[in-house]
């Protein structure tokens, strides 16, 4: 079975008006600023605060205000202020991925369009790596703390 | 509202059966009512509120109308994450555009 790669990824790029030094620096270590709350994995605990280590092989992890503690991706390339990869290590349940094999990956690119004016392409790739999402449908359901995909519609469906 | 309400939403138990059965195929109403100890009313209405949220599909099997989850998980995820970058990054561009201190 194959699928054409566009199918497995997802594109998203925006404009930023500021320098690529900046918008490399804010991205990198300014995460935890702007992820939306629901990315969170440490199991309703609030999250302290979100640190990327600045190198390759470091993570990417949440800090609770309890002391919980949740690493979701490893640094695979660093290259400010043009580039950073890294993998994403949760599942389509939502869960901490511990098989590298079944982790997909994301780049960012930071393109200077002027000296004050940044373009970021991020893309999200290789997403058949987590397998079709579900393989595991049963004991998903089974767990009430699984679910983002659909719990995130859910939400919509309630507020419309 | 919250990832909060949807968990709750989705923890309803007989919602969860009944979405636990349509995993293992696809189901008419009155099947799953005769499965599960669910009145076909209350069937039809819990899968009502499963199809607005998405997660089922209905489809016409001669007069019958049979329910089934969407299989299509990459898909699924596609549009989840795509989501999930636009939003983050929309936020990014507003925490990047910030006045910085050293500014103000």
């Amino acid at each position: 079975m194959s699928t054409p790669a566009q199918d497995t990824a997802v594109h998203v790029d925006v404009v930023v008006e500021a320098p690529i030094e900046r918008a490399f620096t804010v991205f990198t270590e300014g995460f935890g600023r702007f992820k939306p709350r629901e990315h969170n994995l440490l199991g309703g605990e609030e999250i302290a605060e979100t640190v990327f280590e600045p190198r390759v092989g470091g993570h990417i992890y949440d800090r609770g205000v309890a002391g919980g503690e949740c690493r979701w991706a490893r640094v695979l390339a660093y290259d400010p202020p043009t580039r950073v990869v890294f993998s994403w290590d949760i599942s389509p349940q939502w869960e901490i991925e511990r098989d590298p094999s079944r982790t997909s990956e994301v780049e960012v690119r930071f393109i200077a369009e002027t000296p004050d004016r940044t373009r970021v392409e991020l893309e999200h790739r290789h997403l058949e790596r987590h397998g079709t999402g579900w393989e595991g449908v049963r004991a998903g359901v089974a767990s009430a703390e699984g679910w983002p995909l659909y719990l995130e519609r859910f939400a919509q469906v309630v507020d419309d | 509202m919250t990832y909060q309400t949807g968990l709750a939403a989705l923890a309803d138990p007989t919602r969860r059966a009944i979405f636990e059965r349509l995993a293992d195929g696809p189901r008419a109403v009155g099947e799953l009512a005769t499965e599960l100890p669910v009145s076909r009313p209350a069937v039809s209405q819990h899968l009502k509120v499963l199809k607005a949220a998405g997660l089922v599909l209905d489809e016409a099997a001669g007069a019958r109308r049979l329910y089934r989850v969407d299989p299509d998980g990459i898909d699924e995820l596609r549009r989840y994450l795509d989501r999930f970058w636009s939003r983050t990054l929309t936020a990014y561009k507003v925490a990047v555009e910030q006045p910085r201190k050293e500014d103000a």
